[in-house]
């Protein structure tokens, strides 16, 4: 049996921090590309030219710049506006960012822009005359937009989402070095207390796989799902 | 020489941060950035394209295992290949002794051999992709020709499949520009690493990392038009007859 010199606790609790960083962050980054991805289709040239300039220049940069960014600007930010809140309105608060809640920002952020790209496509392949029909029926757009647009756009994103996904998944890791306590961490720890890298970063590796594998499973039932009504094309 | 020194101190003596000093900490970063980018990627590239075609193989000793690796170092996070590669090479029984310690102690070696393990699992996969939609027709014709396996491979499958692998190839290549920063967690003075030293030393974090993110987006755009260019002139058969 491997010998995990009693990391095996700290060791699954790291793992759980990635999962929830994953999942809150995907959550955060769906939301910011379908807002990308409107804006990006907007007649508005000013949101047109905001959603431009997001994703441009949030996918020409390393994630780790931004991280590092986001992270040690983060909260000089924050306390440079609650400064000003003091100084101008007598407000006095503070605020501490939580580790946690900046690592999910940061990768919601960042995989926003991804995103947006992806939901664009995803959007312009719904064909126009099924919209029009439905405005036809006298559906709100709301409705239109839950009815038949988010339905069929999502056959197409699927997709480019779970490749999204699989890259969220690896930049998770980048959160071990702004001091988030995720997997990668506790196994970076272990390694130098007990001299055995080779055990704890494969450990962390094959968890890694394995999270990777049952998304990749759930995607394809999602996949099947979104595709009921068209034939597959052999 | 001596005139541009004195225009650029000039020019820099109104802040108390980017002064030669620190702006020469960004250009020696940048140096050892583009090493390491290039190198993995051009080792990576060399390696790959055997392992594509290996990739393909009909019998399963030879592609299974070429599967297994990309599925590996395509699945994990490059981070946790670093790390395994850096921690881990202290450890090989009786390295310290040998010449290889000399050039496996300083952290760029580790790294590059991260680097270039994670980009050619990519690049193979790449590969493997363009290689298997070569039109079936160009194999029966160079067959027809009486070309061997080695010509055929040489003259036809490969030059097309290169071609048809160049805009996925250039995502890779930004792919590895942006991870490259990661090299600055194993203490290398890359980019990213000078911009850390930069924040600690002044406690500046937009102005340090804004003016690295930059750095980093104008090499993006540069790498971008450069995959256009070629783009245009090596697939320049391929586009759609403009009426």
């Amino acid at each position: 049996m491997i010998d995990l010199h009693g990391y095996g606790p700290r060791l699954l609790e790291g793992a759980l921090v990635t999962i929830e960083l994953a999942v809150l962050s995907l959550i955060l980054a769906v939301l910011l590309g379908l807002a990308t991805a409107s804006a990006k289709m907007s007649r508005n040239w000013v949101l047109h030219r905001l959603g431009t300039v997001y994703t441009t220049v949030i996918r020409g940069v390393p994630d780790l710049v931004l991280m590092m960014l986001l992270f040690f600007g983060g909260q000089i930010g924050i306390n440079m506006f609650t400064d000003w809140l003091y100084y101008q309105f007598d407000i006095d608060i503070f605020i501490n960012v939580n580790e946690f809640v900046a690592g999910v920002c940061t990768i919601g952020l960042i995989f926003g822009a991804y995103m947006g790209e992806t939901f664009r496509g995803a959007f312009l392949a719904v064909e126009s005359g099924q919209i029009e029909a439905g405005r036809a029926y006298g559906m709100s757009h709301a409705l239109v937009f839950r009815r038949i647009r988010f339905p069929q756009m999502m056959r197409h994103a699927l997709p480019g989402l779970s490749n999204n996904w699989m890259v969220l998944l690896k930049t998770t890791a980048l959160v071990s070095v702004i001091g988030l306590s995720d997997m990668v961490r506790v196994a970076a720890e272990a390694s130098k207390a007990t001299r055995e890298p080779f055990t704890f970063m494969i450990i962390v590796a094959a968890i890694y796989l394995l999270i990777a594998s049952v998304s990749e499973w759930g995607f394809a039932r999602l996949q099947k799902r979104y595709d009921v009504g068209f034939e597959e094309v052999n | 020489m001596e005139s541009l020194t004195n225009w650029l101190d000039n020019l820099l003596a109104d802040n108390s941060i980017f002064t030669l000093q620190t702006l020469s900490y960004y250009g020696d970063g940048l140096v050892t950035t583009v090493q390491l980018v290039f190198l993995s990627l051009i080792i990576g590239l060399v390696l790959a394209i055997p392992l594509a075609l290996a990739r393909g193989s009909k019998r399963a000793w030879i592609r299974l295992p070429i599967f297994f690796y990309c599925y590996v170092f395509r699945g994990t996070p490059l981070l946790v290949q670093l790390y395994l590669i850096y921690y881990g090479v202290v450890f090989v029984e009786g390295i310290q002794d040998t010449w290889l310690w000399v050039i496996l102690e300083k952290p760029f070696v580790p790294a590059l051999i991260a680097f270039t393990l994670n980009t050619c699992a990519y690049t193979t996969e790449i590969f493997r992709g363009a290689i298997k939609s070569t039109p079936r027709g160009e194999i029966e014709a160079a067959r027809a020709y009486g070309m061997s396996w080695a010509l055929m491979l040489r003259r036809i499958v490969l030059p097309s499949a290169f071609r048809r692998a160049l805009p996925a190839y250039g995502n890779e290549v930004i792919f590895m520009l942006h991870a490259s920063a990661i090299a600055s967690v194993v203490t290398i003075m890359d980019l990213t690493g000078a911009a850390r030293f930069v924040y600690a030393r002044f406690y500046a974090p937009f102005d340090a990392f804004l003016f690295v993110a930059a750095i980093y987006l104008c090499l993006t755009f540069g790498i971008i038009y450069l995959f256009r260019y070629l783009e245009k002139r090596l697939l320049a058969h391929l586009k759609p007859a403009s009426g």
